[in-house]
């Protein structure tokens, strides 16, 4: 007997109330500028209803169709990471007092927690990564304000993009842990399923119902078909070993003909953490800001050390992102960096394909290859 | 301890970079108390010849009289630094340069010709003399400018600015307008300085702050076709306020046809 676990469409606006009510500030999904972005909210009318994203590498649409869902979309350029590990923030100030001497200063930290609507789980995997770079031995104090009571009611996704590769990381579509809330969109509602304390104090207080096996079933097979929909995928496991074998692959240059190296893909990866710190002082020199702001292994200020600029090509660059998020994150986190949002094929202005270039670099190298291709000669597949 | 000395001079330029000192409000009485300031024409301050610390020159060297006087200017200057697009890479009068159409565009605007004395190419300062700092830009940001000023007081050299202007716009939350809106966007190869100001009302770069570091000018060339531009077009994207700047000049060639400078679309 399952027990009550269905929420009317209708009733979604209590569930912003309650966690409202309870003193955070809510979070979700909205449109801006032609894009989704996760924004204050606090009316349901407020989410992009009929809203659904088409997104191909280098390229981002919205497209309107007749449905009464909030969330048949896949993602937009940005979902956690902007609110937790901010652009650009004063990390401390300092002013000389009139006697001369230095009075150092922190910035306020926000006094209502977040709660964000609406997060998939490749951007929860994404949180859980950052999580472990921003509180791991030498905890953040800027982020771990702003994650500490963060609430996440997650949506399963189902309307995956062209871009997506989740279920080849392994990180979706079903959101399996780290949410208070998750909830399967069917046309007449949402199924709940409580992931915390917190969750389940928010569920009772909601006006819900029993489920029915036919919404039940549809919500499992709408995740699995977003599984199932999507073409790209990396090379499976570990590939550590198999791209710090090939730094010297022909591949980085032949990419980097076509790179910017601009940094849009690292901006918008959900996992990337890189910023660079700068000190502003005020004209008249009585004070001065400390500022971090998001940096990227694609600036020459990246590899910048006295005097020199390791990286100052843009095939090492890239070969320093690649080798960085699907190699060495292993040994830093215990897996990938790379959660499969698809956001760095999207956003990246001249469209290049993380996916392809890493099964370009780590397909078995030329000798290999010829072995391979005499076997298949040998079998008449060729 | 006397205040350090400031001069600002202008060449071949519509002014409108000085105006980051002018309208820098509170910031000018800061300054005024902090260095003197022995030139500003546009201020009302008039002694050219002003031995100063620190010189900033708008404008590009366009006449005969205006190469002579920049040599005056960094001999009675310890720091010179260009103010704006035009002192750093010749601005948009340089155009003229493209198609050696100086004599042709004289003929075309002035009533009287003949009075008109310049040289058949507009030039950054730094092709006359050395340059010690560049602000970019089409005009300067005041924040930059005022940075550059500080910094030089406290004796270290400014910081450059030169990620792309996508850095920026991903710092500032703005929606990519190439990917979501197809606009010829120019970040991916303009330098940051602006605050991504073009963007964050929904237009496409016209890159103002000239290139960044490693501009990778003949991918976006590729990607501006992908998006239906003509050679014409896509060469007007590189050719423009920074047409002499190394990377955009020769990227910009690739496209060009001759009679562009003149208007002629053919």
């Amino acid at each position: 007997m399952q027990h009550a676990n269905f929420l009317l469409r209708s009733d979604l606006q209590q569930m912003l109330n309650i966690i409202s009510g309870d003193g955070f500030r809510v979070l979700g999904p909205r449109l801006r500028d032609g894009a989704i972005f996760y924004e204050d909210l606090r009316a349901v009318d407020e989410l992009p209803g009929g809203w659904g994203d088409v997104q191909s590498p280098g390229r981002y649409r919205l497209e309107h169709q007749e449905s009464p869902r909030y969330f048949a979309w896949a993602n937009g350029p940005q979902a956690l990471k902007p609110h937790l590990f901010r652009p650009r923030e004063s990390l401390w100030r300092v002013n000389r007092e009139d006697g001369g001497e230095l009075a150092f200063s922190e910035p306020a930290m926000p006094d209502a927690p977040l709660a964000i609507i609406g997060v998939r789980a490749c951007d929860l995997a994404a949180l859980e990564l950052q999580d472990r770079h921003f509180l791991g031995s030498i905890p953040d104090p800027y982020y771990a304000a702003r994650r500490e009571g963060l609430l996440i009611v997650a949506v399963h996704c189902t309307h995956p993009a062209d871009t997506c590769f989740c279920a080849s990381t392994g990180d979706g579509p079903r959101a399996e842990r780290g949410f208070d809330l998750a909830l399967s969109e069917l046309d007449e509602g949402y199924l709940v399923e409580v992931g915390s304390e917190r969750g389940e104090r928010i569920a009772r207080r909601l006006p819900l119902q029993a489920s029915s096996e036919a919404q039940r079933q549809l919500a499992a097979a709408e995740i699995e078909g977003a599984a199932a929909r999507q073409t790209r995928r990396l090379p499976e496991g570990n590939l550590r070993d198999t791209l710090f074998a090939r730094l010297d692959h022909a591949r980085w240059d032949e990419v980097a003909a076509r790179c910017l190296s601009c940094g849009n893909c690292t901006s918008v990866c959900p996992t990337c953490f890189c910023h660079a710190e700068q000190d502003v002082p005020a004209l008249d020199a009585t004070s001065s800001e400390h500022v971090r702001q998001w940096d990227s292994c694609f600036t020459e200020g990246h590899s910048y050390i006295h005097g020199i600029v390791i990286r100052a090509e843009t095939g090492q660059r890239y070969r320093q992102w690649m080798t960085h998020k699907l190699g060495s994150w292993h040994d830093q986190y215990g897996r990938s960096g790379c959660v499969g949002c698809g956001r760095c094929l999207t956003w990246c202005p001249v469209g290049i394909d993380l996916t392809e270039e890493a099964q370009a670099i780590c397909a078995p190298l030329k000798d290999e290859a010829e072995d391979k291709t005499g076997d298949a000669i040998e079998e008449g597949k060729v | 301890m006397s205040k350090p000395s400031v001069a600002v001079h202008k060449f071949s330029s519509c002014d409108g970079c000085q105006l980051a000192f002018l309208n820098a409000g509170e910031d000018l009485l800061t300054l005024s108390g902090l260095v003197d300031i022995r030139h500003f024409l546009e201020a009302g301050l008039a002694d050219e010849e002003a031995e100063v610390d620190i010189a900033f020159v708008e404008g590009s060297i366009s006449t005969a009289d205006e190469a002579e006087r920049i040599r005056k200017v960094r001999a009675k200057s310890r720091l010179l630094v260009t103010l704006g697009a035009c002192a750093t890479s010749g601005g948009l009068q340089a155009l003229r340069n493209l198609d050696e159409s100086n004599e042709d565009w004289k003929q075309a605007i002035y009533a009287r010709p003949e009075f008109i004395r310049t040289l058949a190419h507009a030039e950054p300062v730094r092709a006359h003399v050395r340059v010690d700092f560049e602000l970019w830009g089409c005009p300067v940001n005041g924040r930059q400018v005022l940075a550059a000023v500080r910094q030089l007081l406290f004796g270290v050299n400014p910081l450059d600015e030169r990620d792309k202007v996508c850095m920026e716009c991903k710092r500032q939350n703005v929606v990519c307008v190439m990917v979501a809106h197809d606009k010829p966007c120019m970040g991916p190869v303009t330098r940051t300085g602006c605050g991504a100001l073009c963007p964050r009302f929904g237009r496409d770069c016209y890159a103002c702050f000239g290139p960044a570091e490693q501009a990778n000018t003949s991918a976006l060339a590729q990607r501006l076709e992908g998006l239906g531009l003509p050679p014409a077009d896509v060469a007007r994207r590189f050719l423009f306020i920074n047409s002499q700047a190394p990377a955009f000049h020769a990227e910009g060639l690739k496209h060009y046809q001759p009679g562009f400078a003149n208007g002629d679309r053919q």
